[in-house]
């Protein structure tokens, strides 16, 4: 414990209930930290690759979610370790960054950890060995950056994309149709691409799911699925060259901020009051017909009385719409949101070429389907699926998809996947350990052997004998002089990447070396952990 | 070690093969509890529920049953999932798609004790249920365009799957119900608009269908009983006080007088209403609110029927098969347009007075009136005649028909064994183990007949080996027999949802090397 001693030999007490406090230090610390962390990518080293497993999480609340994501199965799992806690931190800031590789990056880490143990035990600086990871991470990303190819596609030829997202989709349950959905993301993102900044805003699609229906009635709809339906049961459900005025005022009297009072002493100043009340309703809904509308969309729900008289008027209205749709629906349409029915104007108005009600199964479902719009940047998938976690699942490897897809966009270099690129830096960097002087030269080395467990992983969770697989194809790598090599995970007959069309983003590749390696580095230098022991 | 202590203390996490057991376990438990339902001679469930009453359900739908069942297991969960979605989707096949997928997580442990890889196992069920849906397809027969036929079809469906349900001893009768109520519909899948209502009392042959509508609702005092040539306004609309809706409005009054003038002008203001809608030359006003006495008396003075607080429903419908909108505001009494029907009149079924709406001008909405001994009877009836209507109301979207009795199961499982002689490697055991599943449910409603499966699943097979066969189980002689004499048919949408989403969700729990379970989050006692 952390004790002091005074000259006349009393204790000084230095942390504050320190007795209560459980405390681990020195090399202790460190190999506890290391443990918890392997820990971590032990659980998520089954589901790396085409043919990973699944893992199965109940929620404190009992609802099950089926994922095959590093990200989501981490921040599902609650963890209460610290240190495991900055795992799940890893492959969140990966999904933040890139949104694929979430598993890979903490194989990577935990793969790096086991490798900084046995240094630690040969006696090596946790300091030394950081240093070591460093140099080695950045001899990897260069020689990533070597190995990487530019890859030209345009809006016409989208089928590299395509090829991409699908490498992707294959380690999800999703892979049986993993060509219909790659499709679908990319065509997605080249809708709302910006293709001359080279900037995707993902905001701009919307991923919609209804269970019902089978994986491949999946759909991309260039426009906006909302699900709502129409305010009153007898307005018209297909309305064609739809002009929206988007709305958040309510159909209401207005409702000043400040306090105030109408007092009514008067049966005069009751009727007025009461012609004053329809009057509003009458103005507003006469506003918006003046201006041109054919359709309104109001972020607040209105009053039975200015719902009737939108129908009368043949206005028909949705209620109740998200912040978020609005939005969506604004940029789709070309409109403007509109705080104040003063403000209304026929230029505000959003254009859509045809908005439909659409209903689905035999339940009360009904969605609204907004399509044809004026500016078809916004765009909606809407996923079918068997059951609730399939779609969830779903959502969640397109959003991987959609994720690739945009990196590529912003910079188009690949490497290959199937664990090539891991062989591959694992090779130059092995190579490049010997010219570094020092202990870091074991670092070095070290991080190169890391860097084999990836393709290491992959090769078992085929069921692949791992060791004979990865060495057999280093060294065809080292032989031929070329980085395609990887683990034949789907049995195709070859082990060439560039053959079977597996490929990666570059700085998803690149960002997981940096990011695994700063976290490891972290937890290195970590060497006391202080925790109030348990109540 | 901190390593030891990764999770919160209450989690728990189970890994490998023992996570895998723990799903197998429980998604078969899950179907062996419905199993027994299954066929024409299945056996019903009673449900007793813990919530204030003890509400007691007896029913025979696979659905009803899972949903509400309390389960802890996640791999049960997911199969309570597709068969909620089932029933959504198509409203019939909840139990098959639940057995189904556990037929095929039977086979995949066998499978997997001989290890062979799951991902192996999921690339052989893919390939079998594709297989198996092409041969579906290429059986199935489309009549949509022989009106006669078509309506047979639809006549056997229905009959086919009320066989299995309460409703089995009259199902010509509702099956006649069902399909002259969705026909109808006119291709619509909104079952909004057929309305059904429970009485208790007479029996189940006493039940019918009417061309009308008819709402649960009284008629005012002292109003007619019954007009002819009705103009019906549907109104939504407060008929009690009418609230200033002017924020921070509110009365001040120094004097008893001016209360009562203030009363009079708001009793004026409600007089003014009933005139608007007086004047809309109507017979028949139909609210969803309430109306209170004072309107309730106007109303009656003109000879005005007033009904109130009809629900939403009931609102919709009647606006719909009416043919009048919803109306919320009576300043244009010209351009509402107002329902009409030819007869409204009061009509008793049981004890219960009930409105009764015929001669509508659209013919689409209609209601069922289930007549049975006891509310238990009346709810499963309703499930069943929605089963049934479901069904019917897809299949006039996808008009595509196979034949019933375990027939599409031998036809899926013969191509299926085929393609396993076909495919080399471990696939194959995969594809074998499914063409098992694929007949297993044939063998189970065998066995809940009492009848002898093994003996009746050989013969069957040996049947479908003939190059054009229409064999399947008679239930009723326990033999073989010719379906398409029998008269037993079955939707091909509702084969293929069931086919596809038991082999998703077995995929998906297949696929799964790893539970962890939360900690469950603690809840305030409320006790």
């Amino acid at each position: 414990m952390a004790l002091a001693f005074d000259e006349y030999g009393r204790p000084f007490i230095i942390i504050k209930e320190q007795e209560q406090k459980a405390r681990l230090r020195g090399l202790e610390a460190q190999k506890a930290n290391i443990s918890a962390g392997k820990a971590v990518a032990r659980i998520l080293r089954t589901s790396l690759g085409p043919k990973g497993m699944d893992k199965m999480l109940q929620s404190p609340d009992g609802d099950v979610i089926v994922t095959n994501d590093g990200a989501t199965i981490l921040e599902q799992m609650d963890v209460d370790n610290q240190i495991a806690k900055l795992m799940v931190e890893l492959s969140r800031s990966q999904d933040y960054e890139i949104g694929d590789g979430t598993t890979g990056v903490v194989v990577l880490a935990g793969a790096l950890l086991e490798q900084a143990e046995k240094l630690l035990e040969r006696g090596i600086h946790p300091i030394r060995i950081a240093e070591g990871y460093e140099m080695a991470s950045r001899l990897a990303v260069n020689h990533l950056e070597h190995i990487s190819q530019k890859f030209e596609f345009s809006v016409t030829n989208i089928e590299p994309l395509v090829q991409t997202c699908m490498t992707t989709l294959s380690s999800k349950i999703v892979n049986r149709c993993k060509c219909v959905l790659a499709e679908i993301a990319v065509k997605a993102v080249l809708a709302v691409a910006d293709l001359e900044r080279k900037d995707v805003n993902l905001e701009l699609i919307k991923v919609e799911g209804k269970v019902g229906g089978k994986l491949e009635d999946t759909e991309l709809i260039y426009g906006i699925v909302v699900d709502k339906d129409m305010s009153h049961p007898q307005m018209p459900k297909r309305i064609e060259e739809a002009k929206i005025a988007i709305l958040t005022c309510p159909f209401e009297p207005p409702k000043p901020k400040t306090k105030h009072k109408i007092d009514i002493d008067t049966v005069e100043k009751f009727q007025t009051l009461r012609q004053q009340e329809q009057k509003y309703f009458d103005d507003m809904v006469q506003k918006c017909k003046d201006v041109g509308a054919t359709l309104v969309i109001c972020q607040w729900g209105f009053d039975d009385e200015a719902n009737h008289l939108l129908m009368h008027r043949n206005l028909p209205a949705v209620r109740w719409v998200g912040g978020v749709e609005l939005e969506l629906i604004a940029i789709a349409t070309g409109g403007r949101i509109v705080p104040r029915f003063q403000d209304l104007t026929s230029e505000k108005l959003g254009k859509a070429g045809l908005v439909r009600e659409k209903s689905f199964g035999t339940t009360k479902d009904r969605m609204l389907y907004i399509e044809h719009c004026a500016n078809s940047r916004a765009v909606t998938i809407f996923i079918r699926g068997g059951n609730k976690m399939m779609i969830d699942e779903t959502k969640r490897s397109l959003h991987d998809a959609l994720c690739v897809a945009r990196n590529l966009i912003r910079n188009n270099s690949i490497v290959y996947g199937g664990g090539s690129a891991e062989l591959s830096c694992s090779i130059a960097v092995e190579a490049a350990a010997d010219k570094y002087p020092g202990v870091e030269q074991y670092a070095i080395r070290s991080f190169a052997e890391a860097l084999d467990f990836i393709p290491m992983a992959l090769a078992e969770n085929c069921g692949l004998p791992p060791i004979d697989t990865v060495t057999a194809v280093k060294s065809q790598q080292i032989k031929e002089n070329n980085p395609y090599g990887g683990i034949d995970c789907n049995d195709v007959g070859t082990n060439n990447m560039k053959e079977q069309n597996v490929f990666e983003t570059l700085i998803g590749k690149q960002q997981q070396i940096l990011l695994a390696t700063q976290v490891v580095k972290m937890i290195l230098k970590i060497d006391d952990v202080i925790t109030p022991s348990v109540y | 070690m901190a390593a030891a202590r990764l999770l919160k203390d209450e989690a728990t996490e189970e890994k490998g093969d023992r996570a895998r057991m723990a799903s197998f376990i429980g998604a078969m438990a899950i179907a062996d509890l419905v199993k027994t339902t299954l066929g024409p001679k299945g056996m019903d469930k009673i449900l007793q529920s813990t919530g204030r009453g003890r509400n007691v359900t007896v029913t025979n739908d696979g659905a009803t049953i899972l949903k509400s069942l309390h389960i802890d297991n996640p791999a049960a969960k997911v199969l309570v999932d597709i068969s909620k979605v089932q029933d959504d989707e198509v409203g019939d096949g909840t139990t098959s798609v639940v057995v189904l997928a556990g037929e095929l997580l039977r086979e995949a442990e066998k499978l997997v004790n001989q290890k062979i890889h799951p991902m192996t196992i999921i690339a052989g069920y893919r390939m079998a249920a594709e297989c198996a849906r092409n041969a579906l397809l290429l059986k199935a027969k489309d009549n949509k365009q022989d009106p006669d036929k078509f309506k047979s079809d639809l006549m056997k469906i229905a009959m086919t799957t009320l066989s299995s349900k309460i409703l089995s001893q009259d199902k010509e009768h509702f099956a006649k119900l069902a399909v002259d109520a969705v026909l109808r519909l006119k291709g619509s899948t909104n079952l909004e608009s057929i309305q059904i209502i429970k009485k208790a009392g007479g029996s189940l042959k006493d039940s019918f269908l009417d061309e009308g509508f008819v709402l649960d609702k009284k008629i005012g005092i002292g109003q007619p009983k019954r007009i002819e040539n009705a103009k019906i306004l549907v109104a939504n609309t407060a008929m009690d006080t009418d609230k200033v809706k002017i924020y921070g409005a509110r009365v001040r009054v120094d004097s008893m007088a001016k209360v009562a003038e203030i009363e009079g002008a708001e009793k004026e203001k409600m007089k003014q209403k009933v005139q608007k809608i007086i004047a809309h030359g109507i017979n028949c006003f139909v609210n969803r609110q309430l109306i209170y006495n004072f309107p309730e008396e106007l109303f009656a003075d003109a000879g005005i029927l007033a009904i109130e607080h009809a629900d939403f429903d009931g609102i919709e419908r009647l606006a719909l098969v009416t043919g009048g909108e919803i109306a919320s505001t009576f300043d244009n009494p010209e351009s509402v347009k107002l329902g009409h029907c030819k007869l409204i009149e009061e009509i008793m079924i049981g004890e219960d007075k009930l409105i009764h709406f015929s001669g509508v001008e659209m013919g689409q909405a209609c209601t069922v009136v289930l007549r049975g001994a006891s509310s238990h009877v009346l709810d499963e009836a309703e499930r069943s005649l929605h089963d049934a209507l479901c069904v019917l109301s897809q299949t006039v979207n996808d008009s595509r028909v196979l034949l019933g009795g375990g027939w599409p199961e031998m036809v899926m499982a013969k191509e299926v064994d085929e393609l396993a002689r076909k495919t080399p490697g471990k696939k194959s055991h995969a594809i074998e183990a499914f063409s098992r599943s694929l007949q297993a449910i044939p063998t189970i409603i065998a066995d809940n007949a009492g009848l002898d499966s093994a003996e009746l699943i050989s013969q069957l097979r040996a049947e479908h080996h003939k190059d054009t066969t229409s064999a399947g189980i008679n239930i009723i002689s326990g033999g073989v027999g010719d379906m398409d004499k029998l008269g037993v048919s079955e939707s091909f949408k509702v084969k293929q949802a069931v086919l596809l989403s038991a082999t998703e969700a077995a995929e998906m729990i297949l696929r799964v090397d790893e539970i962890i379970t939360c900690a469950p989050r603690k809840r305030e006692d409320r006790m």
